[in-house]
């Protein structure tokens, strides 16, 4: 019996391996963008955010560790994406909502929408949208359009409507400055866009976030947006209305961007983009909400799918 | 025959160990669509108890004159009379019900759980032995939307049975009384049950 040759392994490429580009290192980018947009919710409702982002990122890592523990999987607390999920889910909520919405939409957004499919990067929707999208149908009355307007609050900011509310129900414009700056009412994260645009920008120069996504989605909503200005004569208006209002850029930059589930391919986020601001626009204009960015994103994450196989490359040589 | 299972033994299988919903995934419209209320589910779970019961009942009698090739035929022609009396008595009877669980009464007539009962059992099985099954099976599947439809009822609305059971300021989980609560609570329903058994089986 004469010993065992010593074996060699030799693994397909790529041998050379970048500990940059990991999980953790993405999350921690995300939560660097966020910076502005936790400051400026912050600074607008004041201890409104800070309930929603301290139950928001609490509830979020404790059913992480409790739904992987069930799933006896290795916990993975570590890699963020967790309290990345409570940030922008928090980030999301109005800031009337009830403390209880916030903890069911995060318990729901870890078990319902990640950890149930099998963890980080096998969820098919977006984890943050699909808890708020529970609780927003759950407690309409305490979450609604309408809901987001409360004279009883401890800040200014909340006695009056949002923007888009503002104009579908009473046609009543809110300066465009306010808009851009976040002087107004809505989810405690989207209110400005300037700290939307710094954040995204930001992802997207570090690559964590594909350019692709925000592109298609803003330009499209910039076209219909004009399209419907130009017939309705509102000399521009109604394009940064669109633009700066409601949760567009803070949902193009960090909430479509998910790298699990929007599609893989240059073509693909393309395609994925232009399908959620035109959902965006047809809900703004045609449904009974307000807003539409949640229902747009969690729509087209349904068709990631359908895109992924629609835009695969074509391999060299191949007809 | 030796490991032909007793009557009886069919009628506690059908409980939990081959569970209609739970473990046969058979019939889960009405288990998804009835199930917001209580009231409803128990309905629901009566109507397919009775059409069940009569439809395992005349299939075992005639067991004997069945052709193979018309044997479906026969069996959804039995399974149809049966679930137009449960539909006429409930309309009569419990006309608000009925109302409420509008195309559901008659769509027990293309409720798997009836024509595969009455295929794997009844078609084969002496009268006695048929009933035993159909009554298991029946218990199964009761408890089954009854477990859905609690769930669904005391979150969506905090009553059972119309009953408050949670106090007035519980926020209620619309959502849950909603067709997405259905698949929601039936998966997750799904997954502790597996999960049980499971457990049982290490």
């Amino acid at each position: 019996m004469e010993d065992a040759a010593p074996a060699v392994h030799v693994s397909p490429s790529p041998h050379i391996g970048s500990t940059s580009n990991s999980t953790r290192r993405m999350m921690i980018d995300v939560l660097i963008a966020l910076t502005p947009a936790v400051a400026m919710a912050i600074y607008m409702f004041r201890v409104y955010a800070l309930i929603h982002l301290g139950l928001c990122v609490a509830t979020c890592l404790a059913a992480e560790y409790l739904f992987v523990r069930m799933r006896g999987k290795s916990i993975s607390l570590n890699d963020f994406s967790a309290a990345v999920t409570g940030v922008i889910l928090a980030l999301s909520m109005p800031a009337t909502a009830p403390w209880y919405a916030s903890v069911i939409a995060s318990a729901v957004a870890i078990g319902l929408g990640k950890i149930i499919f099998g963890g980080l990067g096998m969820n098919i929707f977006n984890p943050a949208m699909v808890g708020r999208a529970f609780v927003m149908i759950s407690f309409a009355g305490a979450m609604g359009a309408a809901a987001y307007e409360s004279g009883a609050g401890w800040v200014d900011a909340i006695s009056q409507a949002t923007p888009m509310n503002a104009l579908k129900q009473s046609g009543t414009w809110t300066p465009i400055g306010d808009m851009f700056l976040g002087f107004t009412n809505g989810s405690l994260g989207e209110t400005s866009a300037l700290a939307c645009l710094l954040g995204g920008l930001y992802l997207c120069y570090r690559r964590t976030a594909s350019w692709e996504i925000p592109a298609g989605m803003i330009a499209t909503v910039l076209v219909i947006a004009g399209i419907v200005d130009l017939v309705g004569g509102h000399g521009g208006r109604l394009i940064l209305h669109h633009l700066f209002g409601g949760a567009l850029l803070f949902g193009a930059f960090f909430i479509a961007t998910d790298p699990v589930s929007s599609p893989l391919t240059p073509r693909g986020k393309a395609i994925f983009g232009i399908g959620i601001g035109a959902l965006v626009m047809l809900l703004r204009f045609l449904s009974g909400y307000p807003e539409g960015v949640m229902f747009a994103v969690l729509l087209m994450n349904a068709v990631t799918p359908l895109i992924n196989r629609w835009t695969i490359p074509r391999t060299f040589g191949e007809f | 025959m030796a490991d032909q299972p007793t009557p009886l033994e069919r009628f506690i299988r059908g409980i939990l160990p081959e569970n209609p919903v739970y473990r046969q995934l058979l019939g889960l419209c009405p288990t998804l669509a009835v199930t917001n209320s209580m009231k409803a589910a128990i309905t629901m779970a009566a109507a397919v108890a009775f059409v069940l019961v009569c439809a395992n009942t005349v299939t075992s009698l005639i067991r004997n004159l069945l052709k193979p090739h018309l044997r479906i035929v026969v069996f959804t022609l039995t399974i149809a009379t049966f679930v137009t009396i449960a539909d006429r008595l409930l309309a009569a009877y419990m006309y608000q019900m009925s109302k409420t669980l509008g195309p559901y009464i008659p769509l027990i007539i293309v409720n798997c759980l009836i024509i595969c009962r009455c295929e794997v059992c009844a078609s084969k099985q002496p009268v006695f032995t048929a009933i035993s099954d159909a009554a298991g099976q029946s218990l199964g599947y009761g408890l089954a939307l009854a477990s859905v439809a609690g769930v669904r009822e005391i979150l969506g609305t905090g009553m059972f049975f119309g009953f408050r059971v949670l106090p007035a300021t519980w926020p209620d989980w619309a959502v849950m009384v909603l067709p997405p609560g259905a698949f929601i609570t039936l998966g997750l329903l799904l997954g502790a049950v597996n999960w049980y058994s499971g457990r049982g089986a290490k």
